[in-house]
């Protein structure tokens, strides 16, 4: 084979779970790509990192991963990842799912991740609706959107994720859009390096099914909605960070030290077993 | 005492059924135990909170029992054995990743204590309503294992057993008690660790390169590897290949998976199955019975020998799978079967199938009580003359 031909992430990328499922203009595969760089980058050991994933467009990541990896039920991926992440604390263990299998199906468990502090990396790829089932309104669907069940506009009021998170207690918290790829790459390097909960969203183009039924027909109409209305300010108030059709800030939203679930766990064994050493 | 010699308690204790429960997982080698609390097996939890970090384990409270299954999949996949246990409403919750273990064929255990339902039903009372949810609770169709518990000693050997068997065919197994078997108080004797069998699951021969995560060898089962040994494999709860290549449209690959996750149990019902046979040889009525029901069956058995009745008990150990030939041909040499069960009728409808033209009777209980041992007595009484 012509050695130039590869992939720069190529070893990072399983090669044989190609070609992928996703549409043309999707977002996932930059997301991916900005993934596996992060790995690249840092160079962790792919035999150590595991990739976990739910149900939806974006759940097939653990798929193209070339670690171990898991594609749970729908809503689990968080839950699941708790338990690998507590049986062999020297994993690092990623979760990279989609907004409505994070925060409708599986809202409870991200919230109770974050407030716990595991010690894990959550990416949320939030494109506004549920793509694999086609274009169903989740819970980031802004309001009055088009979606195929929200025929005569949208009446619920999403969730803000980075407030949600920051609320819940994650230690880091991010946004970048998939026209960022070099900030995204940084965010995710810094997560993956992050004692505790770290959660970054990206806003995601799908154009197929959102931009579809919101006057973005192409990729590259939503990636142009991302540029115009992107305002890049660390350490804004998340609360205030709604998205809307004019303005999506993005950056770093949370950076805060806080002991890690896997810590106090640890610590707390070790003061134990110290007691039963001692007491003989 | 040091971490290392608290695995098993070795001594005689007294004790309830979840303590005992508790115990036999750190005797097999439980190392992760995620829950959520819930009347009547909470003190399954508690023992777990208080006793694994004394071995090396992790115990942890999760915010629902949807979680909780999740989060011991994943546990199991990194390589430690682990469990959680409920009751029916939790149980209910639980079915969903119930499925996603058989299908990823994961190693694990689930104590079910059960109560009385449907829904909140009767919290601190007893049933044995859960035995057709743990075969068919969860969609779709595979197999899993179910044990079923009738003494505190039993709660002990059979949560060191459903360890076994879950490690060997990489299949959830079940724990089937019920409130009253969980709650009473009896003498329970701890083996010396080297006289305790543990179980421990085939580790793949092959190569990284090579290894196929499920491929079976010849009993059905895939060795299996875990999280971070370098195989860098992928499981998915969607209809895979050996490889665990998605292949969601393919008639061929779903035959050939699911039929496998069938068979990997059905195959080895011989070798899985345990009954108890108490005089059966000359019996002419026989008692089929599990749980804390089958202590009541005993009784009624012996009264009935007393007045001369040919009566005798079976006691199934293990309820999944069920054992059709061994029922079949115990049929054959009696005249008369007689099913007590805590529900509206369950197992009965198994024991029914597998009995062909022998006369079955049925025993329904409800409410919490187990049955009298003269209610049982009446029916053996009734189905001789």
């Amino acid at each position: 084979m012509n050695e130039e031909l590869l992939h720069p992430l190529e070893g990072f990328l399983r090669e044989w779970m190609m070609p992928h499922i996703w549409c043309e203009g999707c977002g996932n595969g930059i997301i991916l790509n900005c993934f596996a760089k992060a790995l690249s980058e840092l160079n962790l050991d792919p035999n150590k990192v595991v990739v976990v994933s739910g149900i939806g467009c974006i759940g097939r990541i653990s798929g193209y991963t070339n670690t171990d990896s898991y594609h749970t039920t729908h809503g689990r991926a968080i839950a699941f990842a708790i338990g690998a992440k507590l049986a062999k604390p020297e994993l690092k263990v990623v979760v990279i799912s989609g907004d409505g299998d994070l925060f409708a199906i599986g809202g409870n468990h991200f919230i109770h991740a974050a407030r716990r502090n595991i010690d894990i990396p959550v990416i949320c790829a939030n494109n506004f609706n549920y793509g694999m089932t086609g274009g169903q309104y989740a819970p980031t669907t802004p309001l009055d959107a088009w979606t195929t069940t929200t025929p005569y506009g949208n009446i619920e009021h999403p969730f803000n994720l980075v407030h949600l998170a920051a609320a819940s207690g994650a230690v880091y918290v991010a946004r970048w859009t998939t026209l960022h790829v070099r900030r995204l790459t940084e965010s995710i390097k810094k997560a993956l390096q992050k004692e505790g909960f770290s959660f970054i969203e990206v806003i995601s183009p799908c154009p197929e099914l959102y931009g579809r039924y919101n006057q973005m027909r192409t990729s590259l109409d939503m990636m142009s909605w991302f540029k115009e209305a992107s305002e890049v300010q660390h350490h804004f108030d998340p609360a205030k960070a709604e998205i809307t059709r004019s303005k999506i800030v993005l950056g770093e939203f949370v950076d805060i030290e806080k002991p890690s679930y896997g810590r106090l766990l640890r610590e707390k064994i070790a003061q134990i077993q110290g007691k039963m050493r001692g007491g003989e | 005492m040091t971490p290392e010699n608290r695995a098993a308690l070795t001594g005689k204790h007294f004790m309830n059924g979840d303590f005992a429960s508790a115990e036999g997982a750190i005797a097999a080698g439980c190392g992760f135990f995620a829950g959520y609390p819930i009347t009547p097996a909470t003190e399954i939890a508690e023992r777990m909170a208080r006793r694994l970090p004394e071995v090396g384990g992790v115990y942890i409270q999760m915010e629902d029992e949807l979680g909780s299954m999740a989060a011991v999949i994943g546990a199991s996949y990194a390589g430690v054995k682990s469990m959680t246990a409920t009751s029916g409403p939790g149980f209910s919750l639980m079915q969903e990743n119930i499925g996603l273990a058989a299908m990823t064929e994961t190693p694990c255990v689930i104590v079910d204590i059960m109560r009385g339902g449907p829904s909140t039903g009767q919290p601190t009372m007893a049933g044995q309503q859960d035995v057709m949810q743990a075969k068919w609770g969860s969609h779709g169709d595979y197999e899993i294992i179910a044990l079923a518990p009738s003494s505190v000693q039993e709660m002990f050997d059979l949560t060191i057993e459903a360890f076994n068997l879950s490690e060997i065919y990489r299949v959830p197994v079940m724990v089937l008690a019920d409130e009253i078997v969980g709650h009473m108080s009896e003498r329970l004797v701890i083996p010396a660790p080297e006289a305790i069998n543990v179980v421990n699951r085939k580790r793949p021969q092959a190569s990284p390169e090579e290894y196929f995560p499920f491929k079976p060898d010849e009993n059905l089962v895939p060795p299996m590897a875990c999280f971070g040994e370098g195989y860098r494999f992928y499981a998915t709860g969607l209809t895979h290949d050996e490889r665990g290549r998605p292949r969601t449209s393919s008639a061929e690959a779903q035959q050939k998976l699911v039929q496998r996750l069938c068979d990997k149990i059905r195959q080895n019902t011989e070798k899985i199955v345990k009954i108890k046979e108490t005089m059966l040889e000359d019996a002419e009525v026989v008692v089929i019975a599990y749980g804390i029901s089958s202590r009541s069956a005993l009784s009624a058995v012996r009264k009935a020998r007393e007045r001369g009745i040919k009566a005798g008990l079976l006691r199934l150990v293990t309820l999944w799978p069920f054992p059709d030939n061994h029922i079949s041909e115990v049929a054959t040499r009696v005249r008369a079967i007689v099913v007590p069960e805590m529900n509206c009728g369950q197992l009965v409808r198994e024991v029914e199938r597998a009995a062909k033209e022998t006369p079955v009777t049925f025993l329904p209980k409800l409410g919490g009580e187990p049955h009298r041992p003269m209610e049982i007595l009446k029916a053996i009484r009734r189905v001789h003359s």
